[in-house]
């Protein structure tokens, strides 16, 4: 079938088996590697993207969810719109040694993101709360909440600029 | 030079943009013109006998290219998987090596063994084709606790092994230890198990295998932590491929622990595969696969006896411990519950005689092998509950008994009873640390105050040593293995000073692009940004022996700073020539060769520039060119320690530990950039924390199922598991590497198990609690307090 969605800012038009999930759709025939695929159960979080702004795992989600609507993956996260800039999350990350291995990343970006744009005020049991559903094996989570307080704090600094 | 960045700043990782920016290059983000897709037929089954295999429905099922089993692997002469160990006994008898065939042959020994490979177009074809495999099973009682399987009457897994017992191995003085135990004025003892764990580096293991018949050259892309080793295990082992037809990759990886850092049968069977189909190949796990095949890791059952005399000083120590290899011996396996463990049972103490008795067991369950840390975990677990055991058996504090045994910073070098010599340590100095910044001295106010809540808290410690920087060669030929464990590293300087560095450490996110470069930029005066660390491809990296053991920095970084030092030693004379000067007057620093006590200089780049383009230039007594290669072989371990100390809340209502508060002192050598060893620290005490509270690998006994077979049944750690960790180091330097390191990839996964479960049982001493088994869930937890039949509601 024929699905039509906005994909990190440009309108999309693909044609996918109805059973085809966001993940693979994305991977495969949009070769958007970026979203990475770490279960088979949708515990770990490293495939989050955003649909329609709001945090989803795209292994959890078929193809025809995106008719008609608004997807950003990782390789669309950025700082402002068209620049070459790092989102203010990522520069945290960086910034706080908040990624080892990388795999998690993304998702983890993605969730952190929907968790700073939710909530202006994150506490840090918010964000360790917020980050459930991302594991990571490598960082022991510290630098990432870390990093997710940072990156807030520096998208909410940006929103009142 | 500007932009020098060196040993001890903490510069942001190189590694970062990519990752960051979803644009890193692992294993399943690769195609290949003509890719099929491959999939394995793993056994359901525990233990059967294979009987056959009806091939013809899968064959006949839509874009199905192969079907290939352990008769094909036969029909073609193919080796078994190899292993890297050879163990022996008391006596010199080596261990029972069975074959590991890389297709079951005759009879499945786990569940997830592989019994067929296939290929289609796509994975989804190959997936269909895979469930009509007719396999027919002669199903066996499997045998999957190491206790069970020595028992008389157990499954047999191999009949050459009798009692599953692949060696019975020891280490120590049994005499002296005996003799001891005599003179005691007490035995403290103690039965413990040390449970099986599961790896899961986040990224699930996959592989692409492509032949070109054009070349007869092999090319396999793997998520692996050694890829020179691959190539020679597999090519010259098992497959037969000339070693310079096969080129190994492993590009971006996401996570290993261990787990990495074997030759799987996988990458055997795809490569042979991709020769026969002629067309690339491409197999990713699944979570699920990942968990019945990654090798797994600890499962010990050991009971331990500690001699002491009428003041708590430590006169012997003796530990009997049941080891699960699993179905198959697999690359490291013998070698991580004998080698790596026994040397470790002196810990930081004086305990004058030490003897380990291993039992080496198979069973139907995944290989057991390496896993962070790699049985120095499970000797510090021993070692550090027993230290508890006695010091509450005989009424001394914690952490009086403790200093009383600890090895003075002053008696370093430090020759243990048990093979090894510490180098360098200060225990008493990373204990006072941690005492401190863990304000000991204020706990029991914090205690009061979760009484009130109707909480217990408890306070737990670990010491520990560990012995990492694997290994000097010469020194583990003698332990039986049968590689070297040297690392090399090429520095490439280009002709306008910029450097690319091969390695043959692997970086799977311990940050060797930015830690190498900082070595490099130091050394050599030249700009961080100028140097470029390439690694993980056996046609661009001259060989290495990968990345385990916290080698990486301690081997790795050692054959870089040696190859960085023969860059200066050739720049020198070029420099003298240039300078018409005497090479011993030439001094570098920072960047410029000078002659001392001048002001005539060259830079960096000009001697670069002129040694490749060579018009005023020695060349008859030296070759154009600027590039440097070096091996080195380390002399001795590296051995790493400190001291841990974790704070729990026990909720009597639920049983649930919670980890309150976590301090960590840490000894690990010269830090080249502490962001990044920081970094590593609270990774591995994490990794720790979840084995003591939360992962449990477990089989169904009779059947052989794994029933924590997914994320939903075996539980990691997540963010909100953890409080803030305060880590810091407390460094003596290594006496022997070039720069003091000591490696931090494994400390903290060594020394947290013991101090979190010591905190537990410290929690619930109250109730006559003496020892608490990992994980503490709590439902374990919940359960023990029922049995104590005590008030459970604290006043």
């Amino acid at each position: 079938m024929q699905i039509s969605f906005t994909l990190n800012g440009r309108p999309t038009t693909v044609e996918a088996a109805p059973a085809t999930l966001v993940s693979e759709l994305l991977r495969e025939q949009l070769h958007l590697t970026g979203t990475h695929i770490g279960c088979d159960t949708s515990q770990c979080g490293a495939c989050v993207v955003h649909l329609d702004g709001l945090p989803v795992k795209s292994c959890t989600l078929l193809a025809p969810a995106l008719d008609g609507a608004t997807l950003l993956t990782i390789e669309g996260l950025q700082g402002a719109p068209g620049s070459n800039q790092m989102h203010p999350m990522q520069e945290a990350f960086r910034e706080h040694h908040g990624l080892q291995c990388g795999f998690c990343t993304p998702g983890m970006l993605m969730t952190a993101v929907a968790l700073a744009a939710e909530k202006p005020d994150l506490t840090e049991a918010d964000v360790r709360h917020g980050l459930e559903g991302n594991i990571c094996r490598c960082t022991g989570y510290q630098n990432i909440v870390i990093s997710v307080m940072a990156g807030a704090a520096a998208m909410n600094a940006a929103k009142g600029e | 030079m500007s932009n020098v960045i060196g040993i001890g700043a903490s510069p942001k990782r190189k590694e970062d943009q990519r990752f960051l920016t979803g644009r890193g290059n692992y294993v399943s983000d690769i195609k290949r013109p003509g890719m099929t897709a491959g999939v394995f037929v793993r056994s359901p089954h525990g233990h059967a006998v294979l009987r056959g295999i009806d091939k013809s429905a899968a064959l006949a099922s839509p874009g199905v290219i192969a079907v290939l089993t352990g008769d094909d692997v036969k029909a073609d002469g193919l080796g078994s998987l190899p292993c890297g160990w050879g163990i022996s006994d008391a006596k010199g008898v080596p261990m029972k090596e069975p074959p590991f065939p890389m297709l079951a042959q005759g009879k499945v020994r786990f569940v997830g063994d592989m019994v067929a490979f296939v290929v289609a177009e796509t994975p989804e074809q190959a997936d269909v084709a895979a469930e009509l495999l007719a396999v027919d099973y002669e199903v066996l009682p499997s045998v999957v606790g190491v206790l069970e399987a020595v028992r008389p009457g157990a499954p047999q897994l191999f009949d050459d092994v009798p009692n599953n017992i692949c060696c019975d191995w020891e280490l120590g003085d049994k005499a002296a230890v005996e003799s001891a135990f005599k003179k005691a004025a007490h035995v403290a003892k103690l039965s413990l198990v040390n449970n099986r764990l599961i790896g899961n580096p986040m990224e699930p293991r996959a592989a692409i295998a492509e032949y070109e018949p054009g070349t007869d050259r092999f090319t396999l892309w793997t998520t692996s932590q050694f890829p020179h080793v691959v190539r020679f295990l597999m090519g010259a082992l098992v497959l037969n491929i000339p070693q310079h037809k096969l080129r190994v990759v492993a590009p971006d990886v996401g996570g290993g622990f261990g787990v990495k850092q074997f030759h799987y049968g996988e990458e055997a069977v795809i490569t042979w595969a991709a020769r026969r189909v002629k067309r690339p190949i491409k197999w990713v796990a699944s979570r699920s696969e990942g968990y019945v095949s990654d090798r797994h890791g600890r499962d010990h059952v050991t009971e331990a006896e500690l001699a002491l005399d009428e003041t708590g000083k430590f006169l012997a120590f003796r530990v009997n411990t049941l080891a699960n290899m699993g179905g198959y011996l697999s690359t490291f396996g013998p070698n991580i519950p004998t080698n790596l463990y026994a040397p470790l049972l002196g810990g930081v103490y004086t305990t004058p005689a030490i003897y380990c008795n291993v039992k080496v067991v198979f069973t139907n369950t995944v290989p057991v092998d390496a896993y962070r840390g790699a049985g120095r975990p499970e000797a510090t677990f021993v070692l550090e509950r027993m230290v508890d055991v006695a010091a509450s058996e005989m009424g001394i504090d914690r952490v009086e008994i403790r200093r009383r045994n600890m090895i003075p910073k002053e008696a370093y070098p430090y020759q243990t009873p048990v093979l090894v010599q510490y180098d360098s340590g200060d225990p008493m100095g990373c204990l006072d640390g941690a005492l401190v910044a863990a304000d000991v001295k204020n706990f029991g106010i914090r205690k009061a105050a979760s009484a009130s809540k109707g909480k217990f808290r408890g306070l737990g410690y670990s010491t520990y040593v560990e012995a990492c920087g694997l290994a000097p060669s010469r020194f583990a030929g003698r332990l039986g293995a049968r590689g070297g464990l040297y690392e090399s590293a090429t520095v490439r300087v280009h002709p306008t000073g910029q450097v690319t560095v091969m390695i043959g450490t692997h970086n799977h996110g311990q940050g060797h692009e930015t830690t190498f470069a900082q070595i490099v930029s130091e050394k050599l005066g030249v700009a961080f940004e100028n140097v470029d660390i390439v690694f993980g491809d056996t046609d661009r990296v001259q060989f290495g022996m990968g990345t385990y053991g916290s080698r990486s920095l301690v081997v790795g970084g050692a054959a870089l700073s040696k190859a960085t030092d023969k860059v200066i030693a050739k720049g020198k004379k070029i420099a003298a020539h240039l300078l018409e000067a005497a090479e011993v007057d030439i001094q570098f620093e920072a960047g410029k060769f000078a002659v001392a006590g001048t002001d005539r200089v060259k830079s960096f780049e000009e001697i670069a520039g002129a040694a490749y383009v060579p018009h005023n230039y020695p060349l008859e007594v030296l070759e154009p060119g600027l590039e440097e290669q070096a091996y080195y072989d380390p002399v001795n371990f590296t051995y790493p320690g400190g001291c841990h100390i974790a704070e729990v809340e026990v909720d009597p209502e639920t049983g649930t530990v919670t980890l309150v508060n976590y301090t960590a002192v840490d000894d690990v050598g010269t830090v080249i950039n502490p962001m990044i060893v920081e970094g590593q620290l609270h990774g591995g005490i994490v990794q720790g924390v979840g084995q003591a509270l939360f992962e449990n690998a477990v089989y169904d006994e009779g059947s052989g199922q794994l029933l924590s077979g997914s994320l939903m049944d075996y539980c990691m750690p997540r963010a909100d598991h953890m409080p803030m960790m305060n880590v810091a180091t407390h460094s003596t330097l290594c006496t022997h590497t070039p720069m003091g390191v000591k490696g931090c990839g494994e400390v903290g996964t060594i020394g947290s198990p013991a101090a979190v479960i010591n905190a537990v049982v410290d929690a619930l001493s109250h109730l006559g609690v003496t020892h608490v088994d990992m994980p503490a869930t709590p439902n374990r937890i919940w359960r023990l307090l029922q049995n104590a039949s005590l008030p459970v509601a604290a006043e």
